[in-house]
């Protein structure tokens, strides 16, 4: 834990005692195309990322990295260093231990082929849940928080994938925090899911940010503006600027092509 | 809106044409499919008309006498039930077993891809090549002798690269969403197959395996040197006697038997082709009942 460099060794600064999860020189490559180029960053105990940036600009490889998902998807090669509470994922031995207690959510809602109930009933049992009742408790705190519980309470035992689009990344909202993660991943977990849902989805990660730390990719720049502490900015792979939320949205930037795009002014 | 008053949709030369070549392309292709469904037509009616009178409950229940040339074929029928379970014992476990592997394990590299390319390989050698492995490996090397053992584990091993290739097959139609998302989660590769990959397989390779059922049901020359007997009037006690086979009884009847009556070949052919129609019709069945319940 002390080891030469690492930023949580002796004489650590606030900000690295305080980080959950540190990036450092992270880059991330799909054959020739660098997706992601010296990522230094970090992510603070129950704080919300945001992580803005037009398309192409390596949100999404980012969270990829952390979940080490580059394990699965072909071509993808990850340099660099990543600690999780101070330890190297890379050098984490059980990986399902680590991404167990990391949530993910993806743009595109993924119901697996299995009743609503199970759909978020399969982290805990993976996890060695087997009591009913302890289930159940589980399912239904659950699903109130990501605002689907009213909607689905009395259809339990009907297929996740019957539900409709925004409801099923509600459910798949659920299940990632049926895991109890520490930390929980959003890339773009709006796009299928209408406004006032939306907001009430916001408002529970407000919440959650008291028990887990939150990375908010997203393209709506007011969502990071209404539920960020602070916002990265990365541009074509390049990690452009983080600073608080506040600081960015009032115009105070390091680099002017962040303000150029929070003003909508290109991408 | 222009004030000439061409009608709407009013055809130009050039769609008219279009319509014409969509409706000879049509025309074609149903030519085809109906062409398609003759032969099968022709030979069921053939077989009707011609086995339908000799078959009765004493034929399917009696054993052949006279030479072969009257009587039943009981030992036929059930030596075939033994050589197709047998050999679904033997090819079912090891090839659901290889297809999990190659579908959900095996890393992309040259290895794997020569695995495959056996599979494919293996699947194109002639029954009667196999026959002759069965001789070699079965009978005479492992000591089986000529046996209901020795002809199924031939034909085990002519069908298992079939039973993988559709295993396979039914394991890749599972979404890899699902996978990944069941990986996100941190479940292990094995908690992801079984609780997700397989559940949702399951219909598919059950299907596979019941067409495969039905290919090793008709199957003679695989089993013709390796365990089916010419006439055998006793039923089959155990794994390592010798056995009738309807496949081969028909082989036999037809060109070893000059005595037999002209209808009896065509009866054993009805009831061995109702056999494999029935195996048919279940796995489509199977299909149908499980679409209509599909998950996604």
């Amino acid at each position: 834990m002390v080891a030469g460099g690492a930023p949580n060794g002796g004489g650590a600064s606030a900000e690295a005692l305080s980080a959950k999860v540190v990036v450092q020189n992270l880059t991330i490559r799909y054959g020739n195309h660098v997706a992601l180029r010296g990522l230094d960053l970090s992510i603070r105990r129950n704080e919300i990322l945001g992580v803005i940036g037009p398309a192409g600009s390596g949100k999404t490889s980012f969270l990829r990295a952390l979940n080490r998902m580059d394990e699965f998807i072909p071509g993808m090669e990850v340099e660099g260093r990543i600690t999780f509470d101070g330890r190297d994922i890379r050098r984490v031995r059980n990986v399902y231990a680590l991404r167990s207690r990391i949530g993910v959510v993806f743009p595109l809602p993924v119901g697996l082929p299995l009743t609503v109930y199970e759909n978020v009933a399969l982290a805990p049992r993976l996890r060695g849940v087997r009591k009913g009742s302890e289930l159940d408790e589980i399912v239904e705190r659950c699903l109130r928080r990501a605002a689907l519980w009213e909607e689905v309470k009395d259809r339990l035992d009907s297929l996740g994938s019957l539900l409709s689009g925004g409801q099923q990344q509600r459910l798949t909202i659920a299940r990632a925090l049926s895991q109890e993660p520490d930390l929980l991943l959003l890339d773009e977990f709006s796009i299928a899911v209408d406004p006032v849902t939306t907001m009430r989805i916001e408002d529970v990660l407000k919440d959650l940010k008291n028990e887990m730390s939150i990375v908010l990719v997203t393209n709506l720049v007011q969502q990071a503006r209404r539920l960020a502490d602070r916002t990265a900015f990365f541009l074509t792979g390049e990690h452009v600027e983080t600073s608080d939320t506040a600081r960015i949205f009032s115009g105070i930037v390091k680099d002017p092509r962040t303000h150029d795009y929070i003003e909508g002014r290109f991408g | 809106m222009t004030g000439t008053a061409a009608p709407l949709f009013a055809g130009t030369s050039l769609n008219a044409r279009d319509r014409k070549i969509e409706w000879l392309v049509r025309a074609l292709l149903g030519l085809m499919t109906a062409l398609l469904i003759l032969p099968v037509v022709i030979i069921m009616a053939l077989l009707v008309v011609e086995g339908g009178p000799v078959i009765s409950w004493e034929f399917l229940t009696t054993p052949p006498v006279d030479g072969m040339t009257a009587g039943g074929i009981l030992p036929a029928l059930v030596g075939t039930v033994w050589l197709v379970v047998v050999a679904l014992i033997a090819s079912v476990p090891v090839g659901v077993a290889a297809a999990v592997y190659l579908s959900e394990y095996a890393p992309d590299n040259w290895l794997t891809r020569a695995i495959n390319l056996a599979i494919i390989n293996l699947a194109g050698v002639p029954s009667i090549v196999h026959a002759l492995f069965g001789v070699g490996a079965f009978v005479l090397f492992f000591r089986f002798g000529t046996s209901i053992l020795a002809a199924s584990l031939t034909l085990a091993v002519m069908t298992l690269p079939v039973v993988i290739v559709s295993t396979r097959e039914s394991l890749q139609a599972v979404p890899r969403a699902f996978r990944e998302a069941c990986w996100n989660m941190g479940a292990t590769r094995w908690q992801t197959i079984r609780r997700i990959v397989l559940p949702n397989a399951l219909s598919g390779i059950l299907t596979g395996i019941i067409l495969e059922v039905s290919r090793t049901s008709g199957e003679t020359a695989p089993i013709m040197f390796t365990g089916a007997a010419f006439f055998l009037p006793f039923l089959p006690q155990g794994v390592l006697d010798q056995t009738m086979a309807m496949s081969l009884h028909l082989f036999v009847i037809t060109t070893q038997v000059p005595d037999a009556p002209e209808a009896l070949p065509f009866g054993v052919a009805l009831v061995l082709i109702s056999m494999v129609l029935a195996m048919n019709a279940l796995s489509i069945a199977f299909r149908v009942y499980v679409r209509g319940r599909k998950k996604w």
